[in-house]
């Protein structure tokens, strides 16, 4: 039973080709019951094939696809107990809100009274009743959204994908959306499959996340996991702003913790929960808000931690916090500092300032594998 | 403020004018003079008499005449529902096709035009020939056999105006299949409808423009149907075009024609009238 839970909607082995692009790539993994499930990447990584390949949109050319312990691989999508809430919402525009939403159970051919009542529930649940009899051309963004969620979930499916379901909207919009989103998985108690490439969004709703590239799964993980132990180099970089560090193991200090050796870099220490030997070639994420800034020598509270000499080479200030960018030998160090106390009073880092930053070495997390590529990744503006 | 408007509005006038009043020339005064002809008496000789007479519209309920009334009535409803059952699936896989591919097919379904009509109705006197290639390869497969005339009969008529016609029913349907967003397809059968299912209850009402187009662009050219039945149709599917030729250019009758013209301008817009009405009601009752 318990096994049954874990394992309620599993991908096995999935694979899925357009003409010689292979878009994904063996793939298997399993969502657990009730759970908010995050797929996340950038455009192309084959996330949204995916998410069609599970609503039957898209036949898989390997591999299986099993749901509540029923093999689903072969069934077209009006026989799934699986609905959609589709990137552009694909309201029908021939139809109100009440007879959008009232599409799947007249299909299904419920009781007349069954589908009045239900979808009477789910406009409350939408907060759209006096826009029942709207068009969706006459809704909003946002009201489409709900329009939207409503549609899919009064089918009461065991799995809700929702494909990139906040793109359309604005920034604040989308947040609200979000909370909404939340409120409706808590009401209603479905297993959410989200595709998004936001991974703010992917981070604040989900219970566990995929990360996607190139057709691959890199990792799976708690919001938490995915963020603060990427085990790629894509993954810290994709998830987040990283700082990447490239060297060799050169002493084992203690049992814990290991010095390591770099290009045109001082050495630095770094938590080494791999046991990894002198002489391993490493590579190190320590994330920006991780590193502390002084203009004084900085209290040290453990006697391993990394202190280093640096030059501000670029500041933005940000309100609740400041972006930095400080030189250090041959790198450039990406540095969060949030302002808990009252700047005015103060005397900030600025441009061409001389510097300390700080950090203990279990604050640097050593990546399975890099890819020189995935730098990239930290200079595209994050949306 | 005024005055601009005003101006704005001598503008459009300017360039409505003209062609509303080529229309009032040489449409609505002719269309107002065959209807008063229609009330005409006649005389043996082929003159239009003074005087005033409904003798011709009366003449219309004798027992011949309303056969083939009903004929062109039949003919024209069958022949537009056999243009529409080909063009609607034509309609749809062309607006899924790739854009190379739609031009392609476009500029297929146009080709024809750039032969004469009568022509082309010529060509299929010449393929539906007792002596003909088609005739021929039929009776060796043993479809037909050789006393089989496939010229002047009423099915001829048909099929005939369906190769005429069927360009005007594919068009707009293509064209509001081209507007209509496929995703939505996907979207009905995620909600549990079968592929029948999600045509019939969203490809068909979001076309529904194009499908009364296409409707009315079959249908009213072959209510006034001539050449067509004239050239391959046989005594017995004579239509009311060929009653008007007969009434106008043989018996010489021409207040009767003009009854015939008059009684067909009404049997179009007739139909037209009630799916307008219907549309305005609609309209009132939702405000």
């Amino acid at each position: 039973m318990l096994k049954e839970m874990n394992d309620f909607l599993v991908f096995e082995n999935i694979s899925k080709q357009f003409g010689s692009n292979k878009v994904v790539n063996q793939v298997s993994f399993s969502i657990s019951k009730g759970e908010v499930f995050s797929l996340i990447g950038p455009s192309g990584c084959g996330k949204t094939t995916l998410l069609r390949i599970c609503a039957g949109l898209e036949e898989p050319d390997t591999g299986r696809l099993i749901l509540n312990g029923v093999d689903i691989t072969a069934l077209p999508p009006n026989q799934r107990k699986v609905n959609t809430v589709f990137q552009n919402y694909a309201l029908f525009p021939h139809m109100t809100v009440i007879e959008n939403i009232a599409f799947g159970p007249k299909i299904a051919k419920w009781d007349k009274k069954k589908i009045v009542s239900e979808v009477d529930f789910f406009l409350d649940l939408i907060q759209l009743q006096e826009h029942k009899n709207k068009y969706p051309s006459q809704l909003s963004g946002g009201q489409r959204q709900r329009v939207a969620i409503a549609r899919a979930l009064i089918n009461r499916p065991l799995i809700l994908l929702l494909d990139e379901p906040l793109a359309a909207l604005d920034l604040k919009l989308r947040q609200r959306m979000l909370v909404e989103l939340d409120n409706i998985h808590d009401k209603i108690g479905t297993t959410f499959l989200f595709v998004t490439h936001d991974q703010g969004e992917a981070m604040s709703i989900s219970d566990k996340i995929a990360v996607m590239n190139k057709g691959n799964i890199e990792q799976i993980g708690t919001p938490i996991e995915i963020y603060e132990a990427p085990k790629t180099s894509f993954v810290a970089a994709f998830i987040g702003d990283t700082n990447f560090f490239e060297g060799t193991v050169c002493e084992l200090i203690n049992n814990e913790i290991s010095r390591i050796h770099l290009d045109g870099f001082p050495e630095i220490t770094v938590y080494n929960d791999k046991s990894l030997r002198s002489g391993t070639k490493v590579y190190l994420s320590v994330r920006p808000e991780k590193i502390n800034i002084t203009r004084a020598y900085p209290a040290q509270d453990k006697p391993l931690t990394n202190i280093l000499k640096g030059k501000v080479e670029d500041v933005i200030y940000l309100g609740s916090q400041t972006k930095f960018w400080i030189r250090v030998a041959d790198y450039r160090l990406a540095i969060n500092k949030q302002h808990t106390s009252f700047l005015l009073d103060e005397q900030p880092i600025k441009w061409q300032d001389d510097v300390w930053i700080s950090w203990n070495p279990e604050h640097g997390y050593l990546l399975d594998t890099y890819a020189e590529t995935d730098e990239n990744l930290l200079t595209l503006p994050s949306e | 403020m005024k005055g601009m408007h005003n101006k704005k509005n001598l503008g459009e006038w300017l360039v409505t004018i003209p062609p509303l009043g080529w229309l009032f020339i040489f449409f609505m005064i002719p269309t107002i003079i065959a209807i008063t002809i229609a009330f005409r008496p006649s005389s043996p000789y082929g003159d239009i008499e003074a005087g005033w007479t409904l003798e011709n519209f009366i003449m219309l309920f004798s027992p011949t005449y309303i056969t083939i009334i009903w004929r062109t009535i039949w003919i024209s409803f069958i022949s537009t529902i056999i243009c529409l059952f080909f063009a609607l699936p034509t309609g749809y896989y062309m607006a899924r096709l790739s854009q190379k591919w739609r031009q392609i097919i476009l500029l297929l379904i146009i080709v024809p035009f750039w032969t004469n009509f009568l022509i082309r109705i010529f060509a299929w006197k010449i393929i539906l020939n007792p002596e003909g290639i088609l005739q021929y390869i039929l009776i060796s497969l043993g479809i037909i056999s050789k006393n089989t005339m496939m010229l002047y009969r009423t099915e001829t008529v048909i099929l005939v105006t369906v190769y005429t016609y069927l360009p005007f029913a594919i068009l707009p349907i293509f064209a509001a299949a081209e507007k209509f967003n496929f995703k939505l397809l996907e979207a009905a059968q995620d909600l549990g409808a079968s592929r029948w299912e999600s045509f019939s209850r969203i490809f068909l009402p979001n076309i529904s423009k194009g499908l009364k187009v296409a409707t009315f662009m079959v249908m009213i050219p072959c209510l006034g149907s001539y050449i067509i039945p004239d050239l391959v149709g046989g005594t017995n599917s004579e239509m009311i075009g060929n009653l008007i030729a007969t009434q106008a250019f043989i018996a010489r009758n021409i207040p009767m024609a003009a009854a015939w013209a008059t009684v067909l301008m009404a049997m179009i817009l007739f139909p037209m009238g009630l799916v307008i009405s219907t549309k305005l009601l609609s309209r009132k009752m939702a405000e």
